[in-house]
């Protein structure tokens, strides 16, 4: 009996050419490696945000050198700095405005807890008006912290189960 | 014109019978790349060009003023570090200045030389990046590059005098944290020497670029007599003809030790700015290399400076007067008597001021900061006027402010 | 720094209430409120000082008369001299005093600024409102009875508030600042202590 689609039977002059695996790993394998970042850069924390882009750290060798200040077209938002009350509607507006799937990591004390300005004018940590994946502590970190919390935020990209949520959403 | 698109017979006319189109408002920023962190401005536009300009200020007020208020004098100081996070090192001279004023303490010569040294760093370190960030706005980004590969230098030797790469909380009230590590004057002197003509390569991208010409000069003109109604100083207001240097002019810290000048512009434009700020660098190499050639010996702290910085941790170990001179400090913060001082140091943005109000004891009764970039800032609502809407980015680069500090 | 000195003493001369303020650098003058804007005037007109580069509210605490002073430092761009120029404000539960905006328009956004912090108002300034601190910000934060850590209040976007559901809070010192009580206390009261606001965001601030 011969089947009446060739495809779907062994086929060696494609071998080679089909990798078989799971849908949640190319995904994710996608999404981890092309992480546009939106540079929430609010203070101090955004010149080493800079310096990151810059030449000697390149960022550009994790995928995440797109910088983009259009919310519309970015995947993590970095949140570089202190976020004050006055400031704090802008910065959950832009997210809310940021497709889905999307990050956020808090960069620095400031962005993470309040850090040193525990006053009247600044939000105690960017987490009470957002929800945020990965903290990174320093104040302002080093450019090298700043890969590291990415490469702990691919890890965790690389652990979603996307499929299934693609399917549902 | 096809007639559906002509405008209507009602559209509103001025006196002179033009037709005057609906303005439009623009909110630009708090978070936009050309706003340098979150300046807004609401502008209004009559077509490309912009009628009004009312920037909103603020987003980055964090309470520095009220934070002084309930900590000792000592402890300010890495908040210092955060008013303007592009030269740490200057602000944190010019705080310990202000209160070594308060306390009347003299300053070694060494001490002095080693803050010109780092203030200078700061300022190149400053206005690198201003000039890497002025290129991104008008569209040169290798310049960025370029900027940011001379500041990694300038941080790496940062890093190994203070610990830190721009958080540094160096200069304290009577001296510095420690003196500097052997050898690194040296290399301070070689990263001079290799830093003038990577700064000449950097500038020839821009200096003779036509594009970056054709988008700064003319471009934001400040007059004399605006600049100094409106309380400009720095860079600014040396672009718009007024020679004033309060390194030069009111000098401090041993700056009138060494040979340098100050370069002052004519028209007032953005290429103005930019070209004073080019010439400021290359002064500042100047300095440096003076500092370093005849640094001095001795002391790095001053004499008087044991009642205000806590001891040596393995003397307050071993010795009953330093334990009790180090829980002194730690509890009551360092005495200083009642009075009122101001302190002015040129910072790469401009003056920056102290007014510290004391009723005596080791907290400021009242710690006004003057911040440069807020009374930069402040002339924009007339600078902007007229302005076409693509040249406000070119602008607010050439104005080159920095938030932290004018939100305080 | 004889300009500065001439100029002070000149002052002194015209205006009969115009005294010398105690200063530990420049040269300082109280000024009546009724007298500010001409000796401001003067000093920029007839003295040189032609540049305005501060003007600082200070609060001498609740119950202190008078409760505000404002203080202005001019400069004079051709003989790099300072002088500081001080006002109390005669009534110390509505501050006001008159606006040197006319003079020096970058006086605007400096008495923005205090009127935001302390709620000095100045009299004929073009646009007096809030620079730092939200439009509707209740309080002024620089004043002495204004703690540190803030005071609950509701965010300025209602959306957000509504999809956060947070607002201005009081921020938890948890026990900080370290300070002593300021000047001439014993060492037993001297000893660093959380000011009143060491309470957290679980643990709610004791008697109130």
């Amino acid at each position: 009996m011969v089947a009446s689609n060739s495809e779907l039977a062994y086929n060696s002059k494609i071998e080679g050419d089909v990798i078989v695996s799971r849908a949640d790993a190319v995904i994710n394998w996608i999404r981890s490696n092309s992480m546009w970042p939106m540079p929430m850069g609010l203070a101090c924390c955004a010149i080493e945000l800079m310096g990151v882009a810059a030449s000697r750290f390149d960022i550009a060798r994790f995928g995440a050198e797109v910088m983009r200040f259009s919310p519309k077209q970015a995947d993590v938002m970095i949140v570089a700095g202190t976020v004050t009350y006055k400031m704090s509607s802008a910065v959950r507006r832009i997210y809310d405005q940021m497709l889905a799937p999307k990050w956020v990591i808090a960069m620095g004390a400031c962005a993470s807890t309040g850090g040193m300005y525990r006053s009247y004018a600044v939000l105690q940590g960017v987490d009470r008006i957002l929800p945020v994946d990965v903290y990174v502590s320093g104040c302002p970190p080093r450019p090298e912290a700043l890969l590291d919390a990415l490469l702990k935020l691919q890890e965790k990209v690389k652990r979603e189960p996307s499929a299934s949520k693609l399917l549902s959403a | 014109m096809p007639a559906e698109h002509a405008f209507p017979d009602s559209a509103a006319k001025n006196a002179s019978g033009e037709i005057e189109a609906e303005r439009m408002s623009i909110s630009m920023g708090p978070s936009h790349p050309s706003t340098h962190g979150v300046l807004r401005l609401q502008m209004e536009l009559d077509g490309e060009v912009v009628r009004k300009a009312e920037p909103v200020i603020g987003y980055l007020h964090r309470g520095d003023e009220k934070i002084a208020e309930n900590m000792t004098y000592n402890q300010f100081v890495p908040y210092t570090d955060r008013l303007d996070y592009l030269a740490p090192l200057a602000n944190n001279m010019a705080y310990a200045i202000a209160v070594e004023k308060l306390a009347k303490l003299e300053i070694p010569p060494r001490c002095q030389a080693i803050r010109v040294i780092t203030a200078e760093m700061a300022r190149i370190s400053a206005h690198l990046l201003g000039l890497g960030a002025f290129g991104i706005d008008v569209g040169a980004w290798t310049v960025f590059l370029y900027s940011f590969t001379e500041r990694e230098k300038l941080y790496k030797l940062f890093e190994e005098l203070t610990g830190a790469r721009f958080t540094t909380s160096y200069s304290r009230i009577g001296g510095v944290t420690r003196d500097v590590p052997e050898g690194w004057t040296g290399r301070v002197n070689a990263f001079c020497e290799q830093f003038l003509p990577r700064l000449e390569e950097t500038l020839s991208l821009l200096t003779r670029s036509r594009i970056f010409v054709d988008r700064t000069a003319g471009i934001g003109v400040i007059s004399k007599e605006d600049a100094i109604a409106y309380g400009l100083t720095g860079p600014n207001l040396r672009a718009s003809g007024v020679p004033l240097d309060l390194r030069k002019d009111k000098p401090y810290s041993g700056y009138e030790q060494y040979d340098f000048d100050v370069p002052v512009g004519t028209k007032g434009d953005g290429y103005d700015r930019y070209l004073v700020r080019g010439e400021e660098m290359r002064q500042s190499a100047r300095i440096i290399r003076q500092a370093v050639a005849r640094f001095p010996g001795g002391s790095w702290q001053a004499e008087g400076a044991r009642r205000i910085v806590a001891p040596p941790k393995d003397r307050v170990l071993t010795s009953m007067e330093e334990l009790i001179q180090n829980f002194m400090i730690v509890t009551e913060g360092p005495q200083m008597p009642a009075g009122e001082v101001y302190f002015e140091a040129e910072n790469p943005k401009g003056a920056l001021g102290f007014f510290i109000v004391s009723k005596g004891g080791g907290v400021p009764w009242r710690l006004k900061i003057r911040a440069p970039s807020f009374c930069n800032l402040s002339i924009l609502p007339k600078v902007c006027v007229g302005a076409m809407m693509a040249d406000i980015v070119s602008i607010l680069g050439s104005l080159d402010f920095v938030m932290g500090e004018c939100d305080r | 720094m004889p300009a500065a000195i001439d100029a002070v003493a000149a002052l002194k001369a015209r205006w009969a209430g115009v005294t010398d303020r105690p200063s530990l650098d420049h040269p300082a003058v109280n000024v009546p409120a009724s007298d500010l804007l001409g000796v401001l005037r003067s000093l920029k007109e007839e003295h040189g000082f032609d540049m305005l580069t501060d003007v600082a509210g200070v609060d001498w605490a609740a119950g202190a008369r008078p409760r505000f002073t404002v203080v202005y430092h001019v400069f004079s761009t051709s003989r790099h001299e300072y002088v500081r120029v001080a006002a109390d404000c005669a009534d110390d539960a509505a501050p006001e005093l008159p606006s040197a905006a006319g003079l020096w328009p970058g006086a605007d956004w400096h008495e923005r600024e205090a009127f935001d912090m302390f709620g000095i108002r100045f009299a004929g300034h073009p646009d007096l409102r809030r620079i730092l601190m939200w439009d509707g910000y209740p309080h002024f934060p620089l004043r002495k009875d204004f703690p540190l850590a803030g005071i609950e209040t509701v965010l300025p976007d209602a959306e957000v508030v509504a999809e956060t559901g947070t607002g201005a809070i009081a921020a938890p010192m948890a026990g900080g600042p370290f300070v002593a009580a300021q000047g001439g206390t014993n060492m037993g009261d001297a000893e660093p202590r959380a000011k009143d606001e060491s309470w957290s965001e679980r643990r709610p601030k004791p008697n109130s």
